[in-house]
């Protein structure tokens, strides 16, 4: 079972919280061509080693937040509050 | 190669067994060949076998970083279908399931297809009025399927649940009886063998480490753990690890890499004669010919390259099964696996030319690509071949998330594959 850190509640088990995609992608002005359409909707980095990540403590507190995992070994290298850039 | 038959058995029962043939060679790589296909799982042997058999493009080499068919071909819970709703996804799939029906004569290798039907259960009366619309558009695509009711699916396959009041009873079902399951071993070693007997050279525990391409940016081979190989054309079909390689040759890819667990138990007397699942409670079983009841369910719900799987999710998907048969909670498991699955937005495959020059794509299968792997095999021959989509994968380009015209059977068949 992975642990995660919520910012607010400390250490709780993964299956308190949920999965909200890849960090860090600003939509593009609504004027935008479709290629950047397209790498705003599709294209993601889906490393595999440190990924930054979007989570919510759904069964918790209720806060979005961001951290950087490890998609190989699950390690949750850095917690991080929305609006923060990448440590 | 020595074909297999009954005589070839009781000739080598007489000979002691001491006369079998090697399935295939373990060739040192050469230095260059005219096609690679990275990825020695399903795909990637059934790619050499049809460009080898049909379009004899030169030499062939299949390089893999472990063993073949060590990836998710062997990693999956077996199962063939082709109960889809859209026409693209419906005409591919099931020329797929038809291959699968001869493909035991067309390799002279067992795979061992048994059509024993695909039973999905419904829950509700929504769920009645959802599998209508699934089994009429399944019918108007030429697909056979047809509507149980409840006491049709309790007759046919009376380990269910029957409980009126239970969690999740029973309303009826959705079958098509020409799915089933396929010994997923024997289709890599099916594949791999009649491959190498049309001259493939499959190289195994060679990893890919990068891509060398020319000064107009075209592929002219690829770095590997035994040092360089040379080729013009060279073949994606590595399923959750395509982001990985497609980043050594510098695009992007619009997939994501997550975990897909799958169980067995220990072996039990026969039990269950079909393939049951349910969209509501997010998993499915059936019994191997072994006795162990194989049970899958829905991918883990975060990125992944692990090999091994959540316990949250291992938790629901059982839970989901002792629902779905109550006494199979009495059952203990032997293995639980994970295989790393790249899904697509709209859980549609991308059989295409990719953005660099002689380097083609068959990824994105997301949990679906095990059933695809005949169809999948000679399309992406097709297409490395040819230069061109084969007609039943125009749908399934690279083009369509620019132009927005997905192909979202995650939506339109209520499965995540």
């Amino acid at each position: 079972m992975m642990r995660i850190a919520c910012p607010n509640c400390g250490l709780r088990d993964e299956r308190e919280f949920a999965y909200g995609g890849e960090a860090h992608i600003d939509r593009p002005e609504l004027d935008c061509d479709d290629q950047a359409w397209e790498e705003y909707l599709f294209l993601r980095a889906n490393p595999k080693g440190e990924h930054a990540e979007r989570w919510v403590h759904v069964h918790g507190c209720g806060v979005w937040f961001n951290l950087i995992r490890h998609t190989e070994t699950h390690e949750v290298v850095a917690v991080y509050v929305m609006g923060v850039a990448r440590p | 190669m020595s074909r297999y038959s009954a005589f070839a058995l009781l000739r080598n029962w007489l000979g002691g067994n001491t006369d079998w043939d090697p399935v295939w060679r373990s060739p040192e790589p050469a230095s260059s060949y005219d096609v690679i296909i990275i990825g020695a799982g399903g795909h990637g042997l059934a790619t050499a076998y049809h460009l080898a058999k049909h379009y004899r493009p030169g030499r062939i080499a299949v390089i893999d970083k472990g063993w073949l068919g060590g990836g998710n071909t062997g990693r999956n819970t077996t199962i063939v279908r082709s109960d889809y709703f859209y026409k693209e996804s419906a005409d591919f799939y099931d020329h797929s399931l038809r291959l699968y029906a001869s493909l035991s004569q067309e390799l002279n290798f067992n795979i061992m297809y048994s059509a024993r039907g695909i039973l999905n259960l419904a829950h509700s009366r929504h769920e009645v009025d959802f599998q209508r619309r699934i089994v009429n558009a399944m019918q108007l695509n030429g697909i056979h399927a047809e509507l149980l009711g409840r006491e049709e699916v309790l007759k046919f396959c009376p380990v269910l649940n029957g409980d009126p009041n239970a969690r999740f009873p029973i309303y009826g079902a959705m079958r098509q009886k020409r799915g089933g399951t396929v010994r997923h071993d024997a289709v890599a070693w099916g594949y791999a063998r009649a491959a190498d007997a049309l001259g493939v050279d499959i190289l195994q525990n060679t990893e890919v480490t990068g891509f060398r391409r020319d000064i107009s940016g075209g592929v002219q081979g690829v770095e590997t753990s035994k040092g360089f190989i040379g080729a013009t054309k060279v073949g994606i079909a590595t399923a959750g690890h395509s982001s990985v390689v497609a980043q050594m040759a510098g695009f992007r890819l619009p997939v994501a890499s997550y975990g897909l667990q799958a169980f067995v138990s220990e072996p039990v007397k026969p039990v269950l004669h079909t393939v049951i699942g349910s969209a509501v409670i997010g998993s499915y079983c059936s019994q191997s010919d072994k006795g162990g009841i194989v049970c899958g369910g829905g991918i883990d719900p975060y990125p992944s390259f692990a090999q091994r799987g959540s316990a949250a999710t291992m938790e629901k998907v059982l839970a989901g099964i002792v629902q779905l048969v109550p006494t199979f909670s009495s059952l203990r498991l032997l293995r639980q696996w994970a295989g790393i699955v790249d899904y697509t937005a709209d859980s549609s495959p991308i059989i295409d030319r990719s953005p660099v020059p002689g380097i083609y794509l068959n990824v994105g299968w997301g949990g679906g690509g095990f059933k695809a792997i005949p169809a999948g095999g000679e399309a992406f021959a097709h297409l490395i071949a040819k230069d061109e989509p084969h007609p039943l994968t125009t749908a399934f380009g690279l083009q369509r998330f620019r132009d927005g015209a997905l192909i979202d059977e995650a939506a339109a068949a209520g499965i995540e594959h």
